[in-house]
């Protein structure tokens, strides 16, 4: 007997991409512009996250933040120093954050109160670069420990980004960071990117990335 | 490693399709895998033997086809496969280009029974 064969045009994610889009709607909506922090473990993504949300605040802006963990409540508890509401996301092992857990740690917040909603992506260069969470902007950090060639291991990731931070620039120098080098292989993989470098404990390029963000949102949101 | 749970999402999309088509079991699943997928194959074909126990899918096998990065190059004015991921240049004139036309797809294309 000739196999039966039954003809499919579905999406693997397209539960996730559903839900994503409803996000999306919602956010554009209530006017808040949101970005989702994508980096390895240990790039510094919280500490740059908690100069950013108090920096935004200083200069009048209503910041929010959403952070991914596998087991832990640290990082929230971190960030909610700058004063902005914060919320943990505990994956209990889950490697990546799915739209959904987006939209029910959402419950209880008004979006329109809020200029920018950050999210924290569960560390991780692989995983995440497959689940749409509605987001704005996707941030890719690296740090400069990390060397020159992460962009060119993690290319599916880099790939998706639509700006790159290099962070903890004050140990470029130590660590014998070549910054053309890893911007070329950045850009190898991922052309038209825009490339910014930080150091959140000396303070370095967080006017810069501050003026990006607030020109990033005020080219999305309608106001 | 996402596979197990992106394994899962297949069984499910899969043993819907099945019910819906009125098949009591699935003999392979047909799926279609971008190079940008961000899901490694070997691990996928693991974690599917795992996710399909005790379904309408046990036993079945998963048919990957792998979709290379397909772009379109605005200097030569054309598609161009690219051999790498590493590079989006077009291989013919290397111009940079991110005019992504295949390659990000993790899509079931078909049931056999």
């Amino acid at each position: 007997m000739k196999p039966q064969l039954v003809e499919l045009r579905t999406s693997v994610l397209s539960k996730n991409d559903h839900l994503a889009q409803q996000l999306r709607d919602r956010f554009a909506q209530a006017g808040v512009y949101v970005m989702n922090w994508v980096s390895s473990p240990g790039s510094g993504k919280t500490a740059l996250l908690e100069a950013t949300l108090t920096h935004l605040r200083e200069r009048g802006f209503r910041v929010a933040a959403l952070v991914g963990d596998l087991a832990t409540e640290n990082d929230a508890l971190r960030l909610q120093r700058s004063g902005a509401p914060v919320r943990q996301i505990i994956t209990a092992g889950i490697c990546h954050l799915e739209a959904n857990m987006v939209s029910v740690h959402l419950e209880g917040w008004t979006l329109a109160d809020y200029d920018f909603l950050f999210i924290e992506n569960v560390g991780n260069l692989v995983c995440p670069s497959s689940y749409d969470l509605g987001e704005n902007c996707r941030v890719v950090l690296m740090s400069v420990t990390e060397g020159e060639d992460k962009p060119l291991k993690y290319p599916t990731m880099f790939n998706s980004a639509d700006v790159v931070v290099m962070t903890k620039i004050d140990l470029a120098e130590a660590c014998e960071f070549d910054r053309e080098t890893a911007r070329a292989n950045i850009h190898e993989v991922c052309h038209d990117v825009q490339i910014t470098e930080t150091s959140a404990k000396r303070g370095m390029g967080l006017e810069t990335w501050i003026d990006y963000l607030v020109n990033s949102r005020h080219a999305a949101v309608n106001e | 490693m996402h596979e197990l749970s992106i394994a899962y999402s297949i069984v499910q999309a899969a043993d819907q399709a099945a019910v819906e088509a009125n098949i009591p079991h699935v003999d392979a699943v047909h799926l279609v895998l971008g190079a940008l997928s961000g899901v490694v194959k070997e691990a996928l074909l693991f974690s599917y033997d795992i996710a399909t126990q005790g379904t309408r899918l046990e036993g079945s096998r998963l048919e990957i086809r792998e979709n290379p990065v397909v772009v379109y190059c605005s200097t030569c004015q054309k598609e161009q496969t690219l051999p790498t991921i590493q590079r989006f240049r077009c291989p013919t004139c290397d111009t940079p280009c991110m005019d992504i036309r295949q390659g990000k797809e993790l899509e079931i294309v078909g049931l056999e029974a």
